[in-house]
């Protein structure tokens, strides 16, 4: 389902079905504001690009709505479920889950290992739960589900291999397949594309389609404007900690507010 | 030179009770630190309040048998208490605060207003009769040849090598769990644990008290043995002889922790009997070392045996950690 056309083209927009939305979200490193959005919403079952000049905030915005860091004020609603306070791994609970900018598998545990740490039903996975025993029939079933996913992102031949072995390219693969054990509804992509190569890309960019198609709703952070234009269904503009223009690629890519703030405010780039 | 009586004197420690403890240490500390990846620099003290725990039961007039069990739990809610204000901090200041904090509890057990239930630097004694009369091997010796142990041997030595089998073998089940391969996820990413929505925090406490709970059934064997308890036998470099125990055989491996610590002790042990015996019976050696300065050599060897470790084979015996994948991560 991709965004009405009905939706206005400016900062802050209402949307029909937002999954997230967030309000009055602040915060500050000493005296620079990293992050203050008055209001934004995140339209269910789309790909929203958050892009934007280094420096403008997109990771710790990142990092404020999955819990990773606290805001100063404001706070965010998934789903209808307030968010505030929350801590990083309830958050991903309750369904929003990230991968980092820098890949982060887990290189001595296998490649399976690494799905199945991540599989959201498992009575073995507490203490008193691995105890007690009787968790080998869930984990069988995991295992059949994480064999699908791997399948499916062409990991499987490497499901047995350390995660430290794989390419990356196939560390970014594997850190997305793995998000998908724990049955997200928004998946947070911080630069799914970077330091990949060129064909690995597109194979890349039509597993973030698939995950669309199948439901879910995915936010990334991207570099590769080629790439935003590509795979975005809408794409929201973060400068200085504000968002500065929202809307469809093609119409943003011609904002006025956005062009300055990739070649510098006020002032020609010889003044400075 | 008698070469068999230093092969002997490495050979008793390796099967005997002090290996036996150190095993239980380092099973402890390898769920810790090989499996969780805490770099837990205060380790002894859970020794210690498993040895202090069973000693000051007994004392006030419990049975020795409530007296462990007093010793695991204080262990292990020892690691509660020093957890929930540090497990949240970095790795590094982890290590700190937990050095910090097993020095405080050994000062304060030997400080002399702590002595009404301490025994402060005196310690406690006799207070294992029970375990003692328990055992079921009468008075004389016991061996093979020239390896040779009493009765009252013979029963601490089958008491903690059966501890260190039941703490092998229940690390080994909570390890092959999913349980288990999150504590390991942990020790490889935590960040990346927790944005899969597990609780990582939860998971380095338990595995802190779990840990020190085992460790404690050092503490508390060494007390039983020796009918006796000084804080003095909790120093830092305890930690320190458990952690090069724990690398040795390989952290992160279910049997390296006993392996690295039944060889470290066979060197240890074997080196102390040598020097002894060079010092005596070498006439320069012994023109140069006092027979107290003799005894010292066995801890230049552990720090010489450290360097080389992390040097040469940081995976240790068994490959642990880095389980062959070399530089690839």
């Amino acid at each position: 389902m991709r965004p009405e056309p009905a939706i206005p083209h400016e900062p802050g927009a209402p949307k029909p079905d937002p999954v997230l939305t967030v309000t009055g979200m602040r915060r500050s490193f000493g005296g620079l504001r990293a992050v203050d959005i008055d209001h934004l919403e995140i339209q269910r079952r789309t790909i929203t690009s958050l892009i934007g000049p280094n420096g403008a905030g997109k990771t710790t915005f990142f990092n404020l709505l999955t819990g990773f860091e606290a805001p100063d004020q404001g706070d965010h609603m998934l789903d209808g479920d307030l968010l505030l306070g929350i801590p990083a791994h309830q958050v991903a609970q309750r369904g929003m889950v990230r991968t980092f900018q820098l890949t982060k598998v887990l290189p001595r545990l296998t490649v399976l290992e690494n799905m199945l740490v991540a599989a959201k039903d498992q009575p073995g996975s507490s203490f008193l739960g691995a105890l007690r025993g009787g968790w080998g029939g869930q984990e069988r079933e995991n295992e059949k589900e994480a064999g699908e996913i791997l399948d499916r992102f062409g990991l499987a031949a490497m499901a047995d291999e350390y995660a430290g072995r794989l390419s990356g390219g196939q560390r970014k693969l594997l850190e997305m397949a793995r998000v998908l054990m724990v049955r997200p509804t928004v998946i947070m992509l911080d630069e799914p594309t970077a330091g990949v190569n060129p064909v690995l890309i597109q194979s890349l960019l039509e597993h973030v389609k698939d995950l669309r198609d199948a439901g879910m709703t995915v936010v990334l952070v991207e570099h590769d404007m080629d790439v935003v234009q590509s795979i975005s269904d809408w794409v929201v503009v973060m400068a200085e900690g504000h968002v500065i223009a929202e809307g469809p690629p093609k119409v943003v890519a011609r904002n006025p507010a956005v062009i300055e703030a990739y070649l510098g405010r006020h002032r020609g780039v010889e003044d400075q | 030179m008698d070469w068999i009586q230093i092969l002997v004197a490495g050979v008793l420690a390796t099967v005997g009770p002090v290996t036996a403890g150190y095993a239980l240490s380092a099973i402890g500390l390898n769920l810790q630190f090989g499996y969780a990846g805490l770099l837990n620099f205060g380790h002894v003290a859970f020794m210690l309040m498993g040895g202090y725990g069973t000693a000051m039961t007994v004392e006030f007039g419990g049975p020795l048998w409530l007296g462990v069990l007093v010793g695991i739990a204080a262990a292990a809610l020892f690691g509660l208490l020093i957890g929930i204000p540090t497990l949240r901090l970095r790795a590094d200041y982890f290590a700190i605060t937990s050095i910090a904090a097993a020095e405080v509890l050994r000062l304060v057990v030997r400080s002399s207003w702590a002595e009404p239930l301490t025994g402060g630097v005196f310690g406690i004694q006799g207070f294992a009769g029970d375990f003692h009369g328990l055992n079921p091997f009468p008075a004389g010796l016991y061996g093979l040849g020239p390896f040779v142990v009493t009765g009252r041997a013979l029963w601490v030595i089958v008491a903690g090598w059966v501890l260190v089998l039941l703490a092998t073998l229940f690390v080994a089940r909570i390890m092959r769990s999913p349980w288990g391969r999150v504590l390991k996820a942990i020790r490889e990413d935590e960040d990346a644990t927790r944005s899969l929505g597990k609780n990582v925090f939860a998971y380095k406490l338990q595995a802190l008290m779990i840990g020190g709970g085992i460790a404690s059934l050092a503490g508390i064997l060494f007390a039983v043995e020796q009918q006796s308890i000084y804080p003095a036998s909790f120093e830092p470099r305890i930690t320190f002889i458990v952690f090069v125990m724990v690398i040795l055989g390989g952290a992160g491996t279910i049997w390296g922790a006993v392996l690295g610590a039944a060889v470290f002790n066979f060197l240890f042990f074997g080196i102390d009997a040598l020097m002894a015996r060079l010092q005596a019976n070498v006439d320069w050696i012994g023109a140069i070392l006092s027979p107290a300065e003799a005894g010292l050599i066995k801890y230049v060897f552990v720090g010489i045996a450290l360097i080389l470790l992390i040097v040469f084979r940081a995976q240790g015996l068994l490959r642990g950690r880095d389980e062959g994948l070399g530089d690839a991560t």
